[in-house]
């Protein structure tokens, strides 16, 4: 249980740290807060040749409003966050998915930008990133470019990052008025990753129909996915127990194949997709008539 | 590859200045190379907490850490808790029994310590998501958590 040897490189620059990946293209893997990656390279599981540490590139770390919403640096770790009065202000559901991220010691080094990049199938920040429809900077070689939370995510563990490029922020728009939201997830113990997980955003109009929703699953497939299918059936009504027990089977059945191993199976997550939905719907509702 | 690197840190108000292999933990390096044995080293993935000290007054797992990173820190371990004497968490963990074997008790120590810095009257529900990430297989949560209540209460007075 001990690393297998790389050498070490520890940048000041997001441009440092671009041309340091493009100089050891294929061995070099980026070092965030090393709470995914640590484990791995402890347990061997990852070799790389050349470890490119951003802790410090003092630039990714930082937590911006722009535009109503929220800019945060890759390099914010989640104790920041969970700090921050600004995000409990202004994306009160990316803190409340902070606060289920493991356990105090490792949101002390854990990185937004870690997180998303690591990309893990039962992580909390993809699905967040998903449903506030989040927008990531990247930089690399040939410059900058922002990809869609949509696109994103590609499959287990993988995203659309090249290999020489590096995230750098994620930005989250403005909650729009009379959105209601929710996040909720089943862990075995405290802490844990999670079983299966839902975000729902909904949006109400009039006296109280919903004219727009996202609901995000996580858990249950290769990555945290919208599940469309269940989203248009509660869009243009009005939110209540039969609409959302409708609405919570169609997404459970949305779901493709979910995992299936020691911790649960197969039709256990989906079942636990299916509760969690109709629970966060209900919530979301509440508090979009605040 | 793998040249060996120059750290230099404070570890208990003590300077060090080592050289330090790139793959080498902070834990293996705070037991291996410094002599500094009180802190833990359980699963070495970051699931148990046995090995957490605090880096920079935060409470961090060192086995998720390289040494080449505390390069500048100042780093907190169980020795530096007591300054020749026991610390008053040390103290209320021995009075109500919060450890068995002790091999998770610097860990628990250590979380302990950042939870009280920040909040002197945490209610259980903060002390059971402060030390939710430290397992203890032997002595049993409800001692530790008495344990804690009591180092509070040492701590207000």
């Amino acid at each position: 249980m001990k690393p297998p040897p790389f050498d070490y490189l520890d940048p000041r620059t997001v441009g440092e740290a671009v041309s340091l990946l493009r100089q050891h293209d294929g061995e070099a893997k980026i070092l965030a807060g090393g709470q995914s990656l640590m484990p791995l390279l402890n347990m061997r599981m990852a070799r790389p040749g050349v470890l490119i540490d951003l802790a410090k590139v003092a630039e990714l770390d930082y937590i911006r409003e722009t535009d109503g919403g929220l800019t945060i640096g890759a390099m914010t770790t989640k104790r920041s966050i969970e700090d921050s009065v600004l995000v409990q202000k202004r994306q009160p559901l990316l803190h409340a998915a902070t606060l289920l991220i493991a356990h105090p010691q490792i949101r002390n080094r854990g990185t937004l930008g870690g997180s998303m990049a690591h990309a893990d199938p039962a992580a909390e920040y993809p699905a967040v990133a998903i449903a506030l429809d989040a927008e990531f900077r990247v930089v690399g070689p040939d410059g900058e470019r922002s990809i869609g939370a949509a696109d994103f995510f590609v499959t287990y563990l993988t995203t659309a990052l090249e290999p020489t490029e590096v995230l750098t922020e994620v930005r989250f728009p403005a909650l729009a008025d009379r959105r209601g939201w929710s996040f909720m997830e089943l862990t075995r113990r405290h802490g844990d990753f999670a079983l299966a997980g839902v975000a729902v955003t909904m949006d109400l109009e009039g006296p109280g129909q919903c004219s727009g929703a996202r609901i995000v699953l996580f858990g249950v497939g290769p990555t945290a996915f919208r599940v469309h299918g269940a989203e248009q059936i509660l869009i243009g009504d009005r939110p209540g127990q039969a609409v959302f027990e409708q609405v919570a089977k169609k997404a459970s059945e949305e779901i493709d194949e979910p995992l299936s191993d020691l911790h649960a199976s197969a039709e256990y997550r989906r079942h636990l997709a299916r509760v969690l939905t109709q629970r966060a719907l209900l919530q979301a509702t509440a508090r979009a008539q605040v | 590859m793998t040249t060996a690197r120059q750290v230099r840190l404070t570890v208990n108000g003590v300077a060090y200045e080592a050289q330090v292999e790139p793959r080498t933990t902070l834990v293996d390096f705070l037991r291996g190379d410094l002599g500094l044995t009180g802190t833990h080293v359980g699963c070495e993935h970051g699931v148990c907490g046995a090995c957490t000290i605090l880096v920079n007054g935060r409470s961090v797992r060192s086995c998720l850490m390289l040494a080449v990173q505390a390069d500048g820190d100042s780093l907190t371990t169980v020795e530096g808790l007591g300054d020749g004497k026991l610390h008053p968490i040390q103290e209320a963990f021995r009075e109500e029994h919060g450890l068995q074997c002790g091999f998770c008790t610097p860990g628990f120590l250590m979380a302990t310590y950042e939870l009280l810095q920040l909040n002197r009257s945490p209610s259980d529900e903060e002390i059971k998501d402060a030390l939710g990430g430290q397992i203890c297989r032997c002595t049993g949560y409800q001692a530790i958590l008495s344990s804690v209540r009591l180092a509070a209460a040492k701590l207000r007075e």
